[in-house]
């Protein structure tokens, strides 16, 4: 029933806001809509902490500690985008960016990512999964070229292109894991179904499940925004509205790796090897690097922001490649965390370029004088972003680094590198936006203070105290993908 | 008496060469002419101009050399040594066993690479424009012929003629899609290296167009109608080897004497079927650009190469 | 109709399928293209007809016609009717010259033939030898969507790349659950219909589909 609830409204209020979405109750209703789906994925997570993992709806719906942990998060920031997006959408508006029928397209299509996102995490058929994937494809694609100016419409092409090919790839990998599958467990959706392909892993064939990760790797891995696959990730998140910046940043590139995850569990089971996991240090530890020294050069603040999803997903990658229960615990809270404070910081970046009309960040200037809220929300996003104490990023990379010193000594200095340059441009970049005079063509702006405010407590608090119930919560799915 | 047996045939083999070629081009002739509406100077046409070539004094540039001069004989030759190699009529052709499908290939390189060489001998410009050409059109021409080659040699599991032609009458009817690629590109390949059209028209001498009649626009007499016969001989030889590959139903096992004379009635049909294949192919279809040309040939190159990795892949 | 025969109409059909995908890498006619595209998706559908009729798996007949829709059908006609509306120039733009691609496409071939040699070894299935066309397909299709300059293009090269993967499926394992292939095909419909929408997206703000034009997006230095 917590099921239906949790992933019908999404799907109802799409219908719905597709013909009102227009109107001036449409953003309510949006956040109405996606707060009954965060408590609905609460009493989830409840019904889940206690009793454990649970099929749901046949055996089509399997919910875990892995996944409800996602759940939850991609509820709670859907929730807090779409209370942003009411304000953020207004000043769009009104002007004159977005017409009636793009109110209408932009907050449909929100809910449907939404749905699509956690129809991924939920479902426990790899078949389906892949479907989910494509559909939060193709429900943010036109999103991102919301504006109709020729630079959103190329990165929304690019977007389109080449997570097309990419999830296609994912798909030849899930016809071999279905071919490996179907001589263990027999024809039919059964074989696909995750639960059974777990308990049955070492029973496949491993050089065809090998194969079949490479596959995987590669599809999801484009829309985890992996080097080299991340071409299009920097332009659609410049180019979207920022609404959609912040949950493709903050939960889609979550949901791909999840399911990459998910897949190298299985790959694991059959090669009983770690080559599936060194496959994912490499592509991790590289788009880290990448993602860093990019970072030293770019002059589009949301682009800036966008190449430090791929630095983070990197880490995440890498963590979740490394294996241990150390590094999965890691990697697990890193992907809380970095969703909580990325999404924060979207939200105070797109306010900032309302304010100065332009996303270019030598125009941004004396952000904490013109709007306190969002300059001291950009320095503490950046701050936490960066792996400073008393922030939560810092507890997870600091995990990841202890891991990684202990089981492969030999990519610590890479590592280091990596979050090191991207401390240093990040910093460096940030710091004369946020403070200074307010330059002449600032202008006020009534910013939306409940989602980012909300967000920084969240990310300090994770950082001065794991709660009890959420350190076992990640200590149950860490074991779970061993 | 029994050791003549395979000189006779060899010689009969040869006989048919010399005389199904002219009349192969006689007959295309014809059909042409017909399609276009046209009367006809009959299937026999070839051996009388032919024959006028030959009574007619040879006219040689002051600077030929020995070059020119036995060029033509080597390409004759060369031709015809081919001809007695092909399992036309029957697989017992004696000296087939002497030379494989490989052999074949360089034997028609050889005579091709005597006349190119002739065309540049005497030093004129169309000589060597034409040289130049047909040599472009050979480099490209062979790598595709050798694939499509090997392709059928790969399904036989020999290069051997004699063997491909036993290994694909008595294999068991088989849909193979490897055999079909290779076809195509050899009928592709076919129009290039007998100068057909769309690669090369043998009835014009335009000067900008023209590939082998501008290599041979210096040579008379005897010396042209060798040539010309061998290029006929050539035309007949491809369309031989084309049978012998891919349709080889009707040619008569070794030393059967009944059975040669259908393979002969056999044979004949196949000449019929082919002029109006050529016929069918030239009507329509004007010369394509010379630079198209490599264009063409890549895809005889890239369906020879298809054929075998679908050999590879599918069989 | 006996395995064998089967086997072999379905090698057939491979070759036929592969013999598109070159073709549509060699095409310079848009229109050339459609057909191509259209003929490719009626191999595919046959393909699946036959493995279905042999198997004794009916739901790949509903497959089959969903293909022989979609693909041959829909599609190719939605396609041109965009290209007719849009007045799209009737050639094919190509950054790497086509000669080039088609040798860059037989390498691939090869090299996804290597690639599921594993995969042949271990099925019993009589499809199990067009997986390694399967894959070619995929990949000749994505390296249509690179080399080639027009949105129309890679339009084409991303559904014969999906024509592909639905073989895939065919032969590796005798289709997918119902379910899948199901979503897969609203999918790609889906996908169809936005590519509608952004032609004429690009249209309306680049004045022309050549992606050359959609440059302005790149690394600042």
């Amino acid at each position: 029933m917590t099921l239906l609830i949790l992933l019908g409204v999404s799907v109802f209020s799409a219908i719905l806001l597709a013909f009102v979405g227009d109107r001036k109750f449409a953003a309510e209703l949006s956040i109405l809509s996606s707060a009954v789906t965060f408590i609905a994925s609460i009493f989830l997570a409840i019904d889940v902490y206690a009793g454990g993992p649970m099929l749901a709806g046949g055996d089509f719906f399997f919910v875990d500690a892995f996944n409800v942990y996602l759940v939850v998060l991609t509820a709670f920031v859907s929730t807090t985008t779409a209370i942003f997006s009411r304000r953020y959408m207004r000043f769009e508006r009104s002007h004159g960016k977005v017409g009636k029928a793009g109110m209408r397209f932009y907050h449909a299509m929100f809910q449907l990512f939404i749905f699509a996102m956690l129809l991924a995490l939920l479902t426990n058929n790899v078949g389906i999964l892949w479907i989910s994937m494509e559909l939060a494809t193709l429900s943010t694609v036109l999103l991102v070229s919301l504006y109709r100016t020729p630079s959103s419409i190329e990165a929304a092409w690019k977007y389109f292109i080449l997570c097309g090919v990419g999830i296609a790839q994912a798909l030849f990998g899930t016809v071999l894991l279905y071919f490996a599958a179907e001589k263990v467990l027999g024809e039919g959706s059964a074989a696909l179904l995750w639960t059974n392909l777990s308990q049955v892993s070492g029973r496949l064939e491993p050089t065809v499940l090998s194969l079949a990760f490479v596959f995987f790797m590669v599809g999801y891995g484009t829309k985890v925004g992996l080097v080299p696959l991340h071409n299009w990730l920097p332009d659609a998140h410049a180019e979207g509205p920022t609404p959609i910046s912040a949950v493709l940043s903050g939960l889609l590139l979550n949901v791909a790796l999840y399911a990459l995850v998910r897949c190298k569990v299985l790959v694991d089971g059959a090669t009983h090897s770690h080559r599936a996991g060194y496959i994912m240090m490499a592509f991790g530890l590289l788009s880290l690097l990448v993602a860093a020294f990019s970072l030293l050069r770019q002059k589009d603040i949301k682009r800036m922001f966008s190449y430090s999803s791929i630095e983070h997903m990197g880490i995440t990658t890498f963590a979740f490649g490394l294996g241990g229960q150390v590094a999965t615990f890691g990697a697990l809270l890193h992907m809380l965390v970095h969703s909580l404070t990325k999404s924060a910081i979207f939200f105070t970046a797109g306010h900032a370029s309302q304010m100065h009309g332009s996303q270019d960040m030598d125009r941004i200037r004396g952000l904490i004088k013109g709007n306190p809220l969002v300059g001291w929300g950009m320095m503490f996003g950046v701050m936490a972003i960066v792996g400073m104490p008393p922030f939560g990023v810092f507890t997870s990379e600091f995990l990841i680094l202890t891991a990684t010193i202990k089981d492969a000594p030999f990519f610590a200095p890479f590592f280091l590198l990596g979050l090191i340059v991207a401390f240093a441009a990040l910093f460096r970049k940030a710091m004369p936006m946020v403070f200074g005079p307010v330059p002449p063509h600032q202008t006020a702006l009534k910013a939306s203070h409940l989602p980012v405010i909300v967000h920084m407590v969240l990310m300090l608090a994770l950082g001065l105290y794991l709660p009890g119930f959420l350190s076992n919560w990640f200590h149950s799915a860490a074991g779970l993908l061993k | 008496m029994k050791t003549f047996i395979p000189a006779i045939i060899e010689g009969l083999q040869v006989f048919i060469v010399l005389l199904a070629g002219p009349l192969l081009v006689g007959w295309v002739r014809v059909l042409k002419c017909w399609a276009q509406g046209r009367a006809s100077a009959g299937v026999f046409q070839p051996y009388r101009d032919l024959s006028k070539l030959f009574v007619k004094d040879v006219v040689l540039a002051h600077n030929a050399s020995w070059i020119f001069r036995s060029a033509p004989y080597v390409f004759f030759g060369s031709t015809l040594m081919a001809g007695a190699v092909i399992p036309i009529v029957t697989t017992g052709v004696p000296l087939s066993a002497t030379a494989d499908i490989i052999a074949l290939v360089a034997l028609f390189a050889l005579g091709r690479f005597f006349i190119a060489l002739a065309g540049m001998d005497i030093g004129t410009a169309f000589g060597g424009m034409g040289s130049s050409r047909e040599m472009m059109v050979a480099s490209l021409a062979e790598p595709a012929l050798l694939m499509s080659v090997f392709t059928v040699s790969l399904v036989a599991g020999s290069t051997s003629l004699t063997h491909i032609v036993e290994a694909v009458t008595s294999g068991i009817v088989m849909l193979r899609p490897s055999l079909a690629f290779a076809l195509l590109a050899f009928a592709l390949i076919i129009i290039a290296e007998t100068g057909r059209i769309p690669i090369d028209n043998p009835a014009t001498h335009l000067e900008l167009t023209m590939i082998h009649e501008a290599m041979i626009l210096e040579y008379s007499g005897r010396h042209l109608a060798l040539i010309e016969w061998a290029g006929m001989m050539k035309l007949f030889l491809y369309f031989a080897l084309c049978t012998a590959l891919f349709f080889p139903w009707g040619i008569a096992g070794a030393g059967s004497f009944t059975m040669a004379a259908w393979a002969l009635g056999a044979l004949a049909l196949k000449l019929v079927v082919f002029g109006f294949l050529i016929v069918l192919v030239e009507t329509p279809l004007a010369k394509m650009r010379i630079f198209r040309v490599p264009e063409f040939l890549g895809m005889a190159f890239l369906f020879a190469t298809l054929g075998m990795l679908s050999f590879f892949i599918l069989e | 109709m006996t395995m064998n025969l089967a086997a072999q109409i379905n090698g057939v059909l491979a070759a036929l399928i592969l013999l598109t995908s070159f073709g549509l890498l060699a095409s310079r006619r848009v229109y050339g293209l459609l057909h191509i595209f259209a003929w490719q998706g009626f191999f595919l559908s046959v393909s699946t007809a036959v493995v279905g009729y042999s198997a004794g798996l009916h739901h790949l007949y509903i497959s089959a016609v969903l293909t022989l829709a979609l693909k041959v059908f829909a599609l190719p006609y939605i396609l041109y009717v965009l290209i007719h509306k849009l007045k799209i120039r009737k050639e094919v733009e190509e950054m790497v010259n086509i000669p080039t691609t088609l040798l860059i496409g037989i390498a691939l071939v090869i090299f996804s033939y290597h690639l599921t040699a594993p995969v042949r070894e271990l099925s019993t299935l009589m499809t199990r030898s067009t997986l390694a066309v399967a894959l070619a397909t995929v990949m000749l299709g994505l390296l249509m969507m690179i080399t080639r300059k027009k949105a129309i293009t890679q339009i084409i090269g991303f559904l014969a790349l999906e024509n592909g993967l639905f073989f895939a499926a065919t032969s590796a394992t005798y289709g997918m659950p119902l379910v899948v292939e199901l979503g897969v095909a609203l999918d790609i419909l889906i996908a169809a219909f936005i590519f509608g929408i952004f032609f004429f997206q690009i249209r309306t703000s680049f004045d022309s589909l050549d992606l050359k034009e959609m440059e302005k997006l790149k690394e600042e230095d």
